[in-house]
């Protein structure tokens, strides 16, 4: 009996041991970020730093307040355009495909969120940016760029097309297909009782998908958002390409810009003292907002389920 | 009967939206795929995978041999250390550490690391495992992308092996097979499609990173696979490719961007298919 409860008791240790290992290197992961930003953040305070409009190396200033505003903007309108044209695209995938396409449709889907972030980064700076420069960014420019008060944000200042808008423009493609993919899985647990009932009573097919199916299905969709915008604050690569890098002040939606994630990517490698540990703040200050959101989400979908 | 008209309007009106939405969303991205495949399959050839980077003013030589080799071994290293982690990790999980309150927090951790950027976790291992070495290393980088694989692998391992029923284990444990035996011989056995798909989905995702690697293996032109120094990287090779001004770079950027998706697609595929025949089978 003893011979054969020894493997047992060294496997369990051994399970144990790799499992402690998510929760080392979390708390590793935070304590390290903290201390490496420690010298950043005793010079210019958190809330200094977190508000801190400067990021300049000559005077060695550095404060988060542009790359901050950069991530939460470029995110905000990724989720603007790609929340409805997801929708749209999970309501069709399961209340008007025709069923032989239905699951052809679904995989390429599934399988164009699995593209590399860089492969958009590169699209986006090639393919997307010149198209939007030429087509796209006139039209507004014409438009809401003749608008009193708001008018200067929507107007033209940088050729090329590297800026805010294409940045948001290249998440928001990222996230169509995450947000897309949950909420069709959501939608396709709806018991087909309801929407019978719903019939029943006369209701027209979209009446269905609005006032039964969107209702409940809503935690679980709110819940797949909340982890697609983790994502866009995250995402780095596609960004670096297409966000221009300018630290500047933000004066047009057409002008490039900085996200903390392009301020990483781009000055990590030939930074030293002060401004490397101030991307180590960044990183920090992403981990935290990353951290949040996803609590956030998992408390959401959580509540469905209780 | 007008109210009915209207409802009827409004249907057609939504339901045409939707499916622009969905037109509008599948158009972009089979565009994206298109683009890649067209300018991939232009700039492809022999060279690409036979020669080592040379200087850009050389028209027509150069390819990127010492990447695609640092890229694979990276990968294989990121494996060889997540994977077995991944696994044991996620077996505590689901099997001895079921009832306790630590497996909770540990699966609730993992599905939130799952999320971290990839550029965070580079910084980390920055500090770690480059700082204190004073150069860039492979095993940085391998590192990096295994801390990026583990929680996925965790996951998927706890849900595959919650999904085998308890009879199938209680009958091996009435056999007197002792608990690590039922493990090992039941039930990853019966696991083993979803564990398997759960692996290539996450090798697939860490194939294709490029932030982590920025600041870890960083990247080489030469060629060389000492894992105690910078190792070139296919990912960090296509980033700085397409940002240079050279067009013969720019040429096999996109090559190797029609590489490495043409391999994520692939392993997504595979993965798939092992699922849907173990089901079905």
């Amino acid at each position: 009996m003893k011979t054969s409860k020894l493997p047992n008791v060294i496997f369990k240790l051994l399970t144990f041991g790799a499992a402690i290992c998510v929760i080392v290197l979390i708390v590793g992961m935070l304590l390290t970020l903290l201390l490496e930003s420690w010298p950043a953040l005793r010079r210019f305070g958190f809330f200094d730093f977190l508000f801190g409009r400067n990021w300049n190396y000559a005077n060695q200033i550095f404060g988060a307040l542009r790359p901050l505003t950069g991530t939460i903007i470029s995110t905000g309108l990724a989720l603007v355009m790609a929340v409805p044209v997801a929708l749209g695209t999970a309501v069709f995938l399961v209340e008007l495909c025709p069923h032989k396409l239905r699951s052809g449709i679904g995989t390429a889907i599934e399988l164009l969120a699995a593209i590399p972030s860089i492969i958009y980064g590169m699209w986006g700076l090639f393919v997307l940016a010149p198209m939007l420069e030429e087509n796209f960014q006139p039209l507004i420019v014409g438009t809401l760029g003749k608008l009193p008060l708001m008018g200067p944000f929507f107007q033209s200042h940088y050729a090329g097309g590297v800026n805010l808008f294409t940045a948001a423009v290249i998440l928001a493609i990222m996230i169509i297909p995450f947000i897309a993919g949950i909420a069709r899985d959501a939608f396709n647990q709806v018991p087909p009782i309801l929407k019978e009932s719903s019939y029943g009573v006369g209701a027209t097919h979209w009446e269905t998908i609005a006032q039964v199916i969107l209702p409940y299905t809503k935690t679980a969709v709110a819940g797949g958002v909340i982890i697609a915008m983790g994502r866009a604050l995250g995402e780095t690569m596609a960004v670096a390409y297409v966000i221009g890098n300018r630290h500047g002040g933000l004066d047009s939606i057409f002008s490039p810009y900085v996200t903390i994630t392009s301020v990483m990517a781009n000055e990590f490698n030939e930074a030293a003292g002060l401004q490397m540990s101030s991307l180590f703040t960044l990183a920090l200050v992403l981990l935290i907002a990353n951290f949040m959101v996803l609590s956030l989400a998992k408390y959401v979908l959580r509540s469905k389920f209780n | 009967m007008n109210h009915l008209n209207q409802r009827k309007v409004t249907n057609i009106i939504a339901l045409s939206l939707a499916s622009l939405c969905a037109a509008i969303g599948l158009a972009l991205l089979f565009i994206i795929l298109f683009d890649v495949l067209k300018n991939g399959l232009g700039s492809i050839n022999w060279r690409l995978f036979t020669e080592d980077p040379a200087p850009p003013t050389i028209a027509g030589a150069g390819g990127l041999r010492s990447a695609f080799l640092g890229q694979g071994l990276l990968t294989l290293a990121a494996a060889v250390i997540g994977v077995p982690l991944g696994i044991l990790g996620g077996t505590f999980l689901s099997e001895y550490g079921r009832h306790h309150k630590i497996s909770r927090v540990i699966s609730m951790l993992s599905d939130i690391a799952v999320s971290i950027p990839s550029i965070v976790i580079g910084t980390f291992v920055y500090a770690v495992l480059v700082k204190p070495f004073g150069s860039y290393n492979g095993w940085a980088g391998a590192a990096a992308l295994a801390i990026i694989i583990l929680p996925i692998i965790i996951r998927t391992t706890e849900d595959m092996m919650n999904m085998v029923p308890w009879a199938l284990r209680e009958a091996a444990f009435a056999l007197g097979a002792p608990y690590c035996r039922v493990i090992w011989n039941v039930v990853y056995r019966s696991a083993s499609a979803g564990i398997f798909t759960g692996v290539l989905l996450a090798i697939a995702r860490i194939a294709g990173e490029t932030a982590p690697l920025l600041f870890t293996s960083f990247n080489s032109n030469f060629f060389q696979l000492n894992m105690s120094a910078p190792v070139p990287s296919l990912t960090v090779s296509i980033y700085q490719y397409a940002a240079s001004p050279y067009q013969n770079w720019v040429g096999m950027a996109w090559a190797a961007a029609f590489v490495v998706t043409c391999f994520v697609l692939l392993m997504n595929i595979i993965g798939r298919l092992t699922i849907k025949l173990k089901v079905k089978g």
